[in-house]
């Protein structure tokens, strides 16, 4: 298994490449992010908006906090929402899309006429309609995007699903009276991994652009907690004076979401055995 | 002929149940509150006379079915009630911001369309060429950009270097409609910038698709000449699929408003409805909430409505 990544990460073209770095790079980042950082993710360390200089990086934000430590801290926080975000929708997405797929019938119907509504409804205001009941906050966040999210990965995995069903192990497993929970996470899954892993990525870039609107629109991940999204809303009114600040968050997340979509490019050239 | 007509009230019918179904979610999720809507407002300390007024006010002394055809019904006579916020009729607040935002949305969608269909078109035609791999590479940079971050760059550039647009886009009713539209520039450019980029990595992909079917290699062996293979035998193909990626992304056009509104403090719904969450001001998120569904489902039962019928399968069936 690790020799076969080794071996199609050396075939790897540069796009991907280039993709593999910058991920590393903002992990790293995320994982180490109190060593690295000069100050506190909150400490007020001079003036607003101070342009970029030895001591500080990146600048001043608009309290007068290191933007650099800022960032670095964003990341963290930005990442692991997302991802924990992510893995949750996974979760509830394969496992409903699976169980859909394997029961068929009124299972299958009633679950996807529901996943069909609410697909029918854009997400963006479906979240907003949500949190403005709820109120906004961490935990909310976190429920409704994998809630919203996994009606698109119930749809990917109901499809592969479908397909893998019908087989004749599946068949041989269902009449050697193998259980539900067995069928899925044994048989299925198994097979359903390569579009279900390009999928992941796909999902993520999807979540994480997706938080960060939240949070630009003041709805997601709350301040003090530094947060890409928000520091772009927070440092907006600079722009006008001709200061760069806000465009350091709001590339940064630009840089991670071509990034993954890079690796997600390659991935699904090569797990589509190529067309062209 | 009678089949497509069937299928084409078929697929209205269900868009106009989906959208039923959206306005009990809408309604429900507010019942679905937890502890009283009431409280949670206007938070614990507040009077038991203030919360009998809001509840008053909100009418949730009644019970819930009736609550849900009263608002309904409001809503199809143009009715949608008071803004919490500040009392005022709901219908007042709406009107003429979502006019704002579909002049907005549709402005960028006649720019976008064009370009990027031909664009699209000529990546696919001209397929592992330099000019495929720049669009390619741009577009999916472009993808991976958040709205805002598009936005800020081009208000970093166009209004703050070069000085050549506002980078507030504030309508009024006095400005004639050259004056709308120079002021629309920026939020415009980035909606385009944004939804352009998808449109054409999809038709680009909806354009190979057909290329590399059959029926197009048979045409090839046979002898046609490349430009005759184009016009009568890859485009009627083509059509339709290509309607459906216009169609999907004007519907995400209309989504997409929300937080380009924001940036440059457009007087649109989007803008609204993002105020009216922060505030809690739920019958105002209520009715926007529908607004923007409505139109996103309109669009898409239209998306559909348009590929049945550019179809040729469908229209000429055997």
């Amino acid at each position: 298994m690790m020799l076969k990544i080794i071996k199609l990460a050396r075939k790897s073209p540069i796009s991907a490449r280039i993709g593999f770095v910058i991920i590393v790079i903002n992990i790293c980042a995320a994982v180490f992010a109190p060593v690295i950082c000069p100050f506190g993710e909150t400490e007020v360390v001079g003036d607003t908006w101070l342009l970029a200089s030895a001591d500080h990086l990146l600048g001043t934000d608009h309290l007068g906090r290191d933007m650099f430590t800022r960032l670095i801290f964003g990341a963290r926080n930005t990442i692991a929402i997302a991802m924990i975000i992510t893995i949750l929708s996974f979760l509830i997405g394969t496992v409903t899309g699976f169980f859909a797929a394997i029961m068929g019938g009124w299972a299958d119907l009633v679950i996807s006429r529901i996943v069909d509504i609410l697909m029918a409804f854009p997400t963006l205001i479906f979240a907003l309609m949500v949190l403005s009941v709820v109120g906004t906050g961490t935990l909310p966040l976190i429920v409704v995007i994998a809630l919203l999210d996994s009606t698109r990965v119930y749809r990917l995995s109901r499809a592969v699903a479908m397909d893998i069903a019908v087989m004749e192990y599946v068949e041989a497993a269902r009449l050697r009276g193998e259980k539900l929970w067995w069928l899925m996470r044994d048989e299925i899954l198994p097979n359903a991994m390569p579009p279900l892993v390009a999928e992941f990525g796909l999902r993520f870039c999807f979540v994480f652009l997706f938080i960060a609107a939240l949070s630009f629109l003041g709805l997601g991940i709350q301040p003090p907690t530094a947060d890409w999204g928000g520091m772009v809303r927070e440092n907006a009114g600079a722009i006008t004076f001709g200061i760069m600040t806000p465009l350091y968050p709001a590339a940064a997340i630009a840089l991670l979401t071509i990034g993954v979509n890079l690796i997600v490019d390659w991935f699904l050239h090569i797990a589509s055995g190529l067309k062209e | 002929m009678n089949m497509i007509l069937k299928m084409v009230f078929k697929r209205i019918a269900l868009g106009l149940l989906t959208l039923l179904v959206i306005s009990v979610l809408i309604f429900v999720g507010v019942e679905a509150l937890p502890g009283d809507l009431a409280e949670a407002i206007l938070g614990q300390n507040a009077s038991p006379e203030t919360v009998a007024a809001f509840r008053q006010e909100l009418k949730l002394d009644l019970p819930a079915h009736v609550r849900y055809f009263a608002w309904l019904g409001g809503f199809l006579t143009g009715d949608l009630g008071n803004s919490l916020a500040n009392g005022r009729p709901i219908a007042e607040l709406i009107g003429w911001r979502f006019a704002n935002s579909i002049f907005l949305a549709s402005a960028a969608a006649v720019v976008s369309v064009p370009v990027s269909v031909v664009l699209g078109l000529l990546a696919a035609l001209k397929r592992n060429t330099l000019f495929d791999k720049i669009i390619s590479m741009s577009t999916l940079s472009t993808i991976s950009f958040p709205e805002f971050f598009v936005a800020y760059i081009l208000i970093a550039l166009f209004s703050v270097k070069l000085v050549l647009f506002p980078s507030i886009s504030s309508l009024n009713d006095h400005m004639t409609f050259v004056e709308k539209i120079y002021t629309i520039t920026l939020p415009c450019l980035t909606l385009v910038l944004v939804v352009a980029a998808h449109m054409m990595r999809q038709t680009r992909a909806a354009i190979i698709n057909i290329l590399s079917s059959p029926f197009i290699e048979m045409a090839r062996l046979k002898g046609l000449k490349q430009s005759r293979i184009i016009v009568l035998h890859a485009f009627p193909n083509a059509l339709s699929p290509v309607i459906n990626v216009i169609a999907l992304n004007l519907a995400y056009l209309v989504v997409g408003v929300v937080i380009v509104e924001v940036v440059f403090v457009y007087p649109g719904l989007g803008q609204l409805l993002v105020d009216s969450v922060a505030k809690r001001d739920i019958p105002v998120v209520q009715a926007s909430g529908l607004i923007f569904a409505a139109t996103y489902i309109g669009v898409n039962i239209l998306a559909d409505v348009l590929s049945i019928i550019s179809n040729p399968r469908l229209r000429n069936p055997r």
